[in-house]
């Protein structure tokens, strides 16, 4: 589904990212868990296309194909999708006229006909009952005074109506109460369910998410690398002992 | 954000989809703002006395005054001894009918959208014509002329309804107002006019088409639009100019008068060629727009889209003097590339009661510069007025900028006066976000722009919202990359 190899990207001067590789498989979840400022973001971002990041080495391959020179919506279209740690607010712009711009763009993009306002409506109204998701939200504008956790949400829905290959998760747990955890994690394993080749890349600071959507592999990643891989009790691991470990190990 | 250049500040040249010239052969007067030319001017339209002494009359103020300098704006100064004050189609300056029009000319209108064969015309619209200096066509004068409404080119309306023009003409922008108005007033050469008799209702939109063809000319249109007692109307205007390398100045002059009861609601999509990237060429609009409401609880609403110029220097204005008048202004003006906009309005209250909204929305991109210029009056009489002002400026990338310059003088203690104003930015994060949704970086401008703008698009009637929406989305094209 998705190969890095030896990926170098900075921000300015500063790299961030210092030759990291990572391969999911169709139907794997891979988890990432590291300290504040190893990387975890950006790395979503480059993978994502933020122009913000230039990639001064190494490459990135979806689904067969080489995806460093696309355009963020080109790889929207081609079905990555990213939920931000921090959503952006857009005053002014409604959220269910975003969300159907948002679809019939990708839809756009592969080739199929885009969709009636009616039939958006009730496929919208589907797939927020499955995540319960207050309607109201939908009348405001997008991110609008939303809080933490109602922004969270607003991401799983995306993620659940683009119905990507690929999803990322940045730290789409962090901020949420136990239910609302619950019910991203319910609205993940619904998408994981509907087609057992979908991918996720699941970045967080914590085991709990990890005990609702099991990972197949576990990442660390300190300084702009992954320093070890492993299966799910890695997570468990890093949870009791923290990182100190790890960078006495890599050094 | 980043070193390397921002994805906003990509600025790439679009192209002016009207920028294109007819040709046709032009009789022109001679170059220069004198005497001669005045003459020359007011013996073309074979005008009455009067009018050739008010015009003398502007002409000698004109030559006293200079040119203000207090708009934020940047320019070289106009060689007004260069400019070309009256071009017509040399087949005549005046058709008494559709058919004697030269066709290169109805083949212009067709191809900017706007057919002048009344069978063609959108249903609901009359339209008056200018090209260059003259009034090609006026569609829908036998409907109107039911309904007891004038509506005719401003040169018609000075052989036929001259008690009319002779009242009003100058009673709200006076010959001696201002620089540009007063240049307009020696040198105007056509335009519309407009009287809706006592309480009636227009029964369609009226509209003008104001279009630039001739190098070197400029443009000096006037209207004047009076609605009598109870009555009401519709008035749009639209216009558009070739692309050409050098500036060319438009300096219009409007004068809205409503009597009691009366309702006047004045809409204007301007799209005169910017100018390119670099600055070079585009229009200079410095237009004076200002309506009265004469009589009680009548109501004067100006809404703009203001999309083109090089330079864009306008406020349309509203004198409450009438007791319980209502002075609206919605505003959205738009600059890119090297534009430049200072427009805003005035809101006199002089009657009890009056009350008066102002809504404008700035919008700037690339190296535009947009700024908002307004005041607020309430003389001693104007008891219990009301002002609501709100000024919302948004920006696209860095290299862009905003300015707020609000007036406020009360000498009413009764009067109140509120102002908010805010700005904010379409970022980087804004555009990655719906980009990484799958929105193209254009389409989220648009959608962006669209919401920011959304209370004054509503303004519009329903089908210059349309237009309006399209241009809006056209001049910000290449905005981000
Ligand atoms: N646009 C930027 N400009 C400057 N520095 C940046 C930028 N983006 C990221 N960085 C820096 O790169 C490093 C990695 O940031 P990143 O956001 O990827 O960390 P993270 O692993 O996601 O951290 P957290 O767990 O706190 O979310 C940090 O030191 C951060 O300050
Ligand atoms: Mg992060």
């Amino acid at each position: 589904m998705l190969t890095i190899r030896d990926l170098c990207a900075s921000v300015g001067d500063k790299e961030i990212l210092k030759g990291l590789s990572l391969s999911i498989r169709p139907g794997e979840v891979h988890a990432i868990m590291g300290l504040n400022g190893s990387g975890k973001s950006t790395l979503a971002n480059v993978i994502a296309g933020h122009s913000g990041y230039e990639v001064t080495s190494g490459s990135m391959e979806f689904r067969a194909k080489d995806i460093t020179a696309l355009e963020p919506d080109e790889r929207a279209g081609e079905g990555i999708f990213l939920a931000f740690q921090y959503p952006v607010e857009l005053p002014g712009v409604l959220t269910t006229y975003f969300l159907r711009t948002a679809l019939n763009s990708i839809r756009a993009y592969r080739g199929e006909e885009a969709i009636g306002v009616r039939d958006f409506s009730a496929l919208l109204a589907e797939k927020a009952e499955a995540i319960h998701l207050d309607k109201e939200l939908l009348k405001r504008c997008v991110n609008e005074g939303f809080s933490g956790g109602e922004k969270k949400r607003l991401e799983i829905l995306q993620l659940a109506l683009l119905n990507p290959h690929l999803a990322v998760l940045d730290e789409t747990d962090s901020g949420l109460d136990i239910d609302a955890l619950r019910a991203v994690a319910e609205g993940v394993n619904a998408v994981r369910k509907s087609d057992p080749d979908k991918s996720f890349l699941v970045i967080t600071h914590y085991q709990r998410l990890l005990e609702y959507i099991v990972p197949d592999v576990v990442h660390i990643m300190i300084d702009g690398r992954i320093v070890r891989s492993g299966d799910k009790t890695l997570a468990l691991e890093v949870e009791e002992r923290g990182y100190e470990w790890l960078r006495e190990e890599v050094r | 954000m980043t070193s390397e250049p921002d994805a906003i500040s990509r600025v790439t040249d679009r192209d002016y989809q009207y920028g294109f010239v007819t040709a046709i052969e032009q009789e022109t007067a001679p170059p220069g703002v004198n005497e001669e030319v005045v003459r020359f001017i007011s013996a073309k339209k074979e005008e009455p006395p009067f009018m050739l002494e008010w015009r003398l009359r502007a002409l000698r103020r004109w030559q006293e005054m200079i040119e203000p300098q207090w708009a934020f704006v940047h320019y070289p100064p106009i060689d007004y001894d260069n400019v070309i004050c009256y071009a017509a189609p040399k087949t005549g300056a005046k058709y008494q009918s559709i058919d004697e029009v030269p066709k290169e000319i109805l083949a212009t209108y067709e191809k900017l959208g706007i057919p002048l064969h009344e069978q063609s015309r959108l249903a609901g619209v009359a339209v008056d014509a200018v090209f260059d200096s003259v009034s090609i066509a006026t569609t829908f004068q036998d409907t109107l002329a039911k309904a007891g409404v004038l509506f005719c080119s401003f040169s018609e309306a000075v052989h036929r309804y001259p008690e009319l023009v002779q009242k009003y003409l100058g009673s709200v922008v006076p010959y001696n107002d201002n620089y540009f108005a007063t240049l307009n007033s020696a040198m105007f050469s056509d335009g519309s006019f407009v009287y809706i008799p006592p309480g009636v209702t227009c029964p369609l939109e009226l509209s003008t088409y104001f279009r630039i063809n001739q190098q070197r000319s400029g443009q000096f249109e006037r209207t004047l639009i009076i609605a009598d007692r109870g009555s009401s109307v519709s008035y749009l205007e639209g216009c558009t100019a070739p692309q050409r390398d050098e500036n060319q100045l438009h300096a219009a002059v409007v004068e809205l008068v409503a009597l009691e009861d009366a309702t006047i609601k004045y809409s204007t999509v301007q799209n005169w060629y910017p100018g390119d990237e670099n600055g070079k060429g585009g229009i200079y609009n410095f237009v004076t727009k200002r309506g009265i409401c004469l009589g009680a609880r009548s109501r004067i609403s100006w809404t703009q889209v203001e999309t083109g110029s090089s330079i864009t220097w306008k406020y349309p204005s509203c004198i409450l003097k009438g007791d319980n008048s209502v002075g609206e202004f919605y505003s959205v003006a738009v600059t890119n590339k090297c534009q430049q906009a200072d427009t805003g309005t005035k809101m006199i209250h002089i009657g009890k009661n009056t009350k008066s909204t102002i809504v404008s929305k700035g919008i700037s991109a690339g190296k535009g510069q947009n700024a908002y210029r307004g005041l607020v009056r309430m003389q001693k009489g104007a008891e219990n007025a009301r002002n609501f002002s709100q000024c919302d400026s948004l920006l696209i990338g860095d290299t862009c900028g905003a300015h707020t310059f609000p007036y406020i003088e009360s000498k009413n203690p009764t009067a109140k006066i509120e102002h908010e104003a805010t700005t904010s930015k379409i970022g980087e994060d804004q555009l990655f976000y719906c980009k990484q949704r799958g929105i193209s970086a254009e389409d989220a401008v648009s959608m962006i722009v669209h919401g920011f703008c959304k209370e004054i698009l509503q303004e519009l009637p329903m089908e210059f919202a349309i237009e309006a929406r399209q241009l809006l989305a056209v001049s910000l094209e290449g905005s981000v990359g």
